[in-house]
């Protein structure tokens, strides 16, 4: 592992502005990220978990610059990405690439699979002609497609296949970094493991690093090296993969990790669960104080008032909660 | 155990401008009473459609029911439920049958409030008075854990989270205490402690009510804790039936394996790579005459591309449709 | 390393190769399906021949006069002649050949007319939705103005300020069509700009002017393509409207809407004065309906698979 880590993410925000009113007047502030800091080392994948609309797409998006950030810094490979001039990261943009979440509407319909694949290496002017076609072609049997359905359109494809050419193209301009926002939810089961089994292949081959989004915490668990739990636009835990699941720290991944389903019935009737009350409440109007308190089953009065901020609570294993390590009891 | 719905051959076709889509292939099953039943499959497998076509939901055209029974024990006898007139068949919809469906965003009447909702449900099958049904409502938006049912039942569906349309949901299917409550994907559209809600509530009522459950779903994982018998269904039929714990310990059907091979394990340390099922299913306008899953199965032999494998005994309620399962079998 | 995963998959739904007799025999089963496309097609056609090769249609010119054979009811009528299949005009004029001729005018006007719309108003939208904010208020605000006065009444009143000419009637058309082409086109850039591909194009590095390029505009072709054939049709009945009041093309020329109006003194002794143009304003307009429906469809490769 190298010294430094290929990305560092530092207390990032994203706060969207939604005017309201008859005559948009006003504006709430809708804190989607809200101070959000990871390191990603060259190689690892980083899985982030949350419910919809705990801002995990919006962090991803925030760290590719596809969203402007609020505030905080993001550093790729020393340099600090929120400030650097266009045409420095357009330059970057060959060593960060994104593979969206809907195989259908992530490529356009009116482009064949090859111009989809070859676009990045197109926009920066890497290859042109034989070369390209021979890259293509390459890509192609790398992710698993026949390279003669080059010229087929997307829709002529199944949702894994589409996943797949959106692969290729990601993997077109060799990367450092891939940001996977939501890569397999929408497949089917046996076809997100050829995806996910692909993911890992390549990153095997390539030593490409993901920051794997998705809400699936048992997908994440296999595919991610570490896992950082989200909910409502803050990091509430993060620890190696195993840590997180055998040692919970924060109530709100305790409660996570006992309702994922586990494929067994005999493990699934001896297990405990830990069932949350309520639903989680709007970014637009967050709870004061710790922004679970509303549901946490171990809340005190403190963290009705003071916000818990990130801490090592041990080697490696970060937690935001003043109780951390606290076991719930059966409610 | 007596059986409350019992559905023999069932064949079901769409009539499309790209041909034939042969949407459910024979499906012959049973459900009995008060059992859960799962029936698994990935997008494409029938196994909505299979349940849509016994409650005469389809839209018809393009769908059509080409054959099959579904003999279903209603409170006066038993009926064919393909065969039975529309007056008689909404009777049963909603009354004796409830429905909870994937998406409570699209499925509830956006214009009107759930308590208006779930009492013209009352009010239509058990023909009760409106005062009477506002009370029983309340009852019912408290029994499946909606806070301030009272001030709720005012609500409209927007004025809800998704978990809680689906509470409203389940309250709908379960107004008047049906014999069988279908719920098609029910916690898909919701995150993972709403959906741990879901399936608890579920639980609850099923001891409460004594309901017979069908439940469709995509997620293997999701019925282990759940069900007490499971049905795999891929491109329109049956591949394999068992009973929850046979199902999982000893799975014979190569699909079965492989859709269980395919998810992470969160019980193991191992880090191995995830089993995986090559290719995609078989296109659907195409009439197989061979093992469905023979382009997938890494045992196909000549038999399974020459004749169609029958749902066959291997164990105690254990049926398998698979050449290969059989012979090992022996 | 698991290798499996990587292999080709054995896939049921692309395993043949398809080849261009595939494909040509794919679109000709996609016409079958839409068998009202393929008569709008065949309308089409039949309406460009007669217009392009009048000349060889008819022995007749359009403003050739026979007063011995004037008022010739057409030939299925018991005084009619199969030498003037659709009769003649008040002045003996062969009613075949004004409405070969006639269709020059009304497919000139409509089709150039719809074009200048079309380039006016795809520019204008796009800037609108693309620079967005100031821009797209002082862009937008009288595109919705004039969509908001009555169409007609508007091209009226422009017409009978700039006299009656082919050119003028052409600017007039392409001018006054512009808004709904511009407000149509806004919105599908805002839709396709907020697209996945869009964002997909950008993270991998693409600047403004290529997702322009590449991306936006060839997904507006579809939606454009369908306006302009609707728009023709529409086009095809103003122009027969102001010819018919007298603002179209000078009188001396033949087209659909001057033929309507002459032929108006005459509609209850010789109907087929008003008729015969009629029926081919109708025919011609069918047509492009049917012909934008059917483009519609086509034109968008997500649903030309599957129909679902």
């Amino acid at each position: 592992m190298r010294a430094q880590p290929l990305l560092r993410v530092n207390d990032l925000k994203k706060h969207f502005y939604i005017p309201t009113g008859l005559f948009g007047q006003e504006t709430i502030e809708v804190k989607a990220v809200d101070g959000v800091s990871f390191d990603l080392n060259a190689g690892e994948t980083l899985g982030l978990v949350g419910e919809s609309g705990c801002g995990k797409s919006t962090t991803g998006r925030t760290v590719l610059k596809l969203y402007r950030p609020t505030s905080g810094n993001v550093f790729f490979d020393e340099k600090d990405i929120t400030s650097i001039p266009g045409e420095e990261l357009n330059k970057l943009r060959t060593r960060i690439q994104m593979v969206f979440q809907d195989p259908y509407a992530s490529l356009n319909p009116r482009h064949t699979v090859k111009t989809i694949v070859s676009e990045p290496l197109v926009i920066h002017g890497l290859m042109k002609g034989a070369e390209l076609d021979e890259r293509v072609k390459e890509l192609m049997e790398l992710v698993g497609l026949n390279p003669s359905y080059m010229k087929r359109f997307p829709h002529e494809f199944s949702g894994g296949q589409r996943q797949r050419i959106m692969i290729a193209r990601a993997l077109s301009v060799n990367p450092d970094f891939v940001v996977c926002d939501e890569p397999i939810s929408a497949l089917d089961v046996s076809i997100q493991a050829q995806v996910v089994n692909l993911l890992q292949n390549l990153q095997e081959r390539l030593g490409v690093a993901y920051l794997f989004i998705a809400h699936d915490l048992s997908m994440v668990k296999h595919i991610s090296h570490r896992i950082a739990v989200m909910y409502l636009g803050k990091i509430v835990e993060l620890a190696g993969r195993h840590e997180i699941f055998d040692n919970p720290l924060h109530p709100y991944t305790q409660s996570l990790t006992s309702a994922v389903p586990i494929p067994s019935p005999k493990m699934e009737r001896k297990r405990q669960r830990i069932i949350l009350k309520g639903e989680p409440p709007s970014p637009a109007n967050p709870p004061k104080g710790c922004v679970f308190h509303p549901r946490c089953p171990i809340a005190r009065d403190i963290c009705k008032t003071e916000v818990p901020q990130i801490a090592e609570v041990q080697p490696g294993h970060f937690a935001a909660c003043h109780f951390a390590g606290t076991p719930i009891q059966d409610t | 155990m007596a059986s409350i719905l019992k559905v023999k051959n069932l064949v079901t076709k769409f009539h499309t401008v790209d041909g034939v889509v042969n949407a459910v292939n024979d499906v012959s099953f049973l459900l009995e009473d008060g059992e859960t039943l799962a029936i698994v499959g990935e997008s494409g497998s029938g196994k909505s459609v299979s349940m849509m076509s016994i409650m005469g939901l389809l839209p018809m055209p393009p769908a059509k029911v080409e054959g099959g029974q579904a003999l279903f024990n209603s409170k006066d006898g038993p009926v064919d439920l393909i065969q039975l007139p529309y007056e008689a068949m909404s009777d049963i919809r909603g009354g004796q049958i409830g429905f909870v469906f994937q998406d409570p965003g699209t499925s509830l009447n956006p214009i009107l409030t759930i308590g208006k909702q779930i009492s013209e449900t009352l009010i239509r099958h058990l023909g009760i008075s409106g005062r009477e049904a506002k009370d029983k409502t309340v009852s019912l938006l408290a029994e499946v854990g909606i806070p301030d049912p009272t001030l709720r039942f005012d609500a409209f569906p927007f004025q809800l989270s998704g978990g809680m349309r689906q509470r409203v949901m389940i309250a709908i299917a379960v107004a008047c205490a049906p014999r069988i409550v279908i719920a098609d994907e029910p916690t898909t559209a919701l995150d993972v402690t709403i959906q741990a809600q879901i399936v608890n509530l579920f639980k609850e009522l099923r001891v409460k009510m004594g309901v017979s459950t069908i439940w469709i779903t995509h997620d293997l994982g999701l019925v282990a804790g759940l069900a007490d018998r499971v049905l795999v269904m891929y491109a329109g039929q049956i591949l394999e039936s068992a009973q929850v714990d046979e199902l999982y310990e000893n799975p014979k059907h190569p699909y079965t394996i492989g859709l269980l091979g395919a998810l992470p394990r969160l019980d193991t340390q191992e880090s191995k790579r995830l089993v995986s099922i090559d290719g995609t299913p078989p296109d659907s306008t195409i009439l197989i005459h061979h093992c469905p899953f023979a382009w997938r199965c890494a045992h196909a032999f000549e038999r399974c591309w020459n004749e169609k494998p029958a749902l066959t005994t291997v164990g105690e309620k254990h049926t398998v449709a698979c050449f290969y399962a059989m012979e090992e079998g022996r | 390393m698991a290798n499996k995963s990587i292999s080709h998959g054995a896939d049921s739904r692309l395993e043949i190769e398809s080849t261009f007799k595939d494909r040509l025999s794919y679109l000709g089963r996609l016409l079958w399906r839409d068998r009202t496309g393929v008569v709008g097609i065949l309308i089409f056609t039949t309406v460009v021949i007669a217009a392009v090769f009048a000349e060889f249609l008819t022995p007749y010119k359009p403003l050739d006069q026979d007063l011995y054979a004037s008022k010739m009811p057409p030939m299925w009528e018991e005084e009619g002649s199969p030498e003037h299949p659709l009769g003649t005009d008040n002045l003996g004029r062969d009613m075949m050949a004004r409405i070969f001729y006639g269709a020059r005018v009304s497919l000139g006007v409509s089709f150039f007319g719809a074009i200048i719309a079309a380039i006016l108003g795809v520019v204008l939208g796009a800037v609108a939705a693309y620079v967005g904010g100031r821009w797209d208020e002082i862009i937008m605000a009288p595109v919705n103005l004039v969509l908001s006065l009555p169409y007609l009444l508007f091209v009226v009143f422009i017409a009978s300020v700039l006299g009656s000419s082919l050119l003028n009637v052409i600017l007039i058309f392409g001018v006054t069509n512009s808004p709904i082409f511009a407000r149509v086109t806004r919105g599908e850039v805002l839709k396709i700009r907020e697209s996945a591909y869009v964002e997909s194009a950008i993270s991998a590095g693409a600047r403004w002017w290529r997702v322009l390029l590449f991306h936006v505009m060839p997904n507006l072709v579809g939606p454009l393509v369908t306006l302009i054939s609707f728009q023709i049709s529409a086009m095809i009945f103003y122009e027969a409207g102001l010819g018919f009041i007298g603002l179209s093309v000078p009188p001396t020329v033949p087209s659909w809407g001057n033929m309507l109006s002459e032929g108006r003194r005459y509609i209850s002794s010789y109907p087929w004065l008003t008729t015969m143009p009629g029926l081919a304003i109708m025919y011609t307009s069918l047509g492009m309906n049917l012909l934008g429906d059917w483009l519609r469809d086509v034109s968008d490769p997500r649903t030309r698979r599957s129909g679902r």
